[in-house]
């Protein structure tokens, strides 16, 4: 895509958060669309175009009454979001629709959603089902002990990410997780999958969240403050965890950051505000590393010596990240609304005079991610 | 972590054969704690039978 061509106009999370037993998947996706309408003051009959993942297209195209010209279901994970935001800024920029919407919502933790038709895997069911390994914490955790023998990570350093992103969630009002922890309160909560202690996974929440992007030309449309898209990434690498290439870096990272960085042309000096999507803890730690913004090795120590916390040189995941703000399922939609909160201005983490946003996730297990730098200025 | 059918704690791990190829599985006849299993211990295979199918799992390989 061209730099800075498309903005994200409208931005907004759904009314409530956390616990919302009385709505369902569909709801939760209509209410922050109505949301990120109001935010931009756009009607329905403006947007033509939708992207979702985790759910039917064509179902929230319906719910919410709309005529799409361009639909995008892509859906690769939690980071499915993000590539929305470089599929849409492709599609508007060839002329397929002129205004999109991007939709999450999911009843993380009431339940009250699809049978899950997100990830179907046959080589998930054939090779790791059997043994035992169902769930993200006994998948999504495999690598990190080779990772941390190989990179010098602590469980003590481990900690330190929860400890750190818990300060930052403190902060937000509307964060679920609020009270300061230490690393004795990590290391002694309750063993998950080992090394993984609860406090090192992620919250189970229900949420949505939605986005507006446009033409940058018509940015000045809107009672918002602009927020500029000026570079884009996403890659896959493999559909289960135990075919990943090396435990100790993802190939996927890697090689969307790499294309998000240069299409912005930009530096890693350049970048002023960070979200890293955080479904454990150790993912942060990969994300620094193969994004480049630290050496092999260095991540553990990085993030332990406070560079990455409140008034640190690298603010990473101000809202708290999946561990403390929210975390539905498919957590790229809250990286991507602070991120956009820190480029308007308003966070209730503000980095003061943040001009470049990076926004990265993860998908799956490691299966995919997508990136995207966002500025304020142009 | 439950999972269905299993009874916690038990080991998931992903094992390297000796030929490269890298799978998933159980680790066996091992106590499940942290001190018992060390990254890059060697290991040797043992079939199970469970619900009507066989599954190579591994336990540690004897000296």
């Amino acid at each position: 895509m061209t730099p800075n061509s498309i903005a994200i106009v409208g931005a907004a999370e759904s009314n409530r958060m956390g616990k919302v037993p009385d709505m369902g998947q569909v709801q939760l996706h209509a209410d922050a669309a109505l949301n990120a309408l109001e935010d931009c003051g756009l009607g329905k009959s403006a947007i033509d175009g939708l992207a979702t993942a985790g759910h039917d297209a064509a179902e929230i195209s319906h719910y919410l009454g709309l005529d799409p010209s361009w639909t995008d279901g892509t859906s690769v994970g939690g980071c499915s979001f993000i590539t929305h935001i470089r599929h849409a800024a492709a599609a508007i920029e060839a002329g397929l629709c002129t205004t999109v919407l991007i939709t999450h919502g999911e009843s993380g933790r009431s339940g009250h959603r699809t049978h899950r038709p997100i990830f179907p895997s046959q080589f998930s069911l054939q090779f790791e089902v059997p043994y035992g390994a169902t769930v993200p914490p006994t998948k999504f955790t495999l690598p990190a002990l080779r990772f941390m023998k190989e990179c010098d990570v602590t469980e003590e350093q481990l900690a330190m990410v929860a400890v750190v992103q818990r300060e930052w969630a403190g902060m937000h009002p509307r964060a679920t997780a609020r009270d300061p922890i230490t690393v004795d309160d990590v290391l002694g909560s309750r063993m998950v999958a080992y090394p993984f202690r609860k406090l090192l996974c992620c919250l189970v929440s229900d949420g949505g969240g939605a986005l507006i992007l446009t033409k940058a030309e018509r940015a000045g449309d809107f009672p918002t403050k602009p927020v500029y898209v000026r570079g884009t990434g996403e890659a896959v690498e493999s559909p289960a965890i135990t075919w990943m290439e090396d435990f100790t870096t993802s190939r996927a990272f890697r090689a969307s950051g790499k294309m998000a960085f240069e299409e912005a042309g930009i530096t890693h000096d350049d970048v002023d505000h960070l979200m890293i999507y955080d479904a454990f803890a150790h993912v942060p730690l990969y994300g620094l590393q193969d994004l480049g913004f630290v050496e092999r090795g260095e991540a553990g120590t990085f993030i332990a010596e406070g560079n990455t916390r409140p008034g640190g040189k690298l603010p990473m995941n101000t809202n708290g990240g999946g561990l403390s703000y929210m975390h539905s399922g498919m957590y790229g939609m809250y990286a991507l609304q602070e991120g956009v909160r820190q480029m308007r201005g308003i966070s209730p983490a503000q980095v003061e005079g943040a001009e470049i946003s990076v926004v990265h996730g993860v998908g799956g297990m490691f299966s995919a991610a997508a990136t995207v730098v966002l500025t304020n200025v142009t | 972590m439950p999972s269905p059918g299993f009874e916690p704690p038990f080991t998931i791990a992903v094992v390297e054969l000796e030929e490269g190829p890298r799978l998933m599985a159980n680790i066996v006849e091992c106590e499940p704690a942290p001190e018992a299993l060390t990254l890059d211990m060697a290991l040797e295979v043992v079939f199970e039978e469970r619900g009507g199918v066989t599954l190579p799992c591994f336990r540690p390989a004897t000296p």
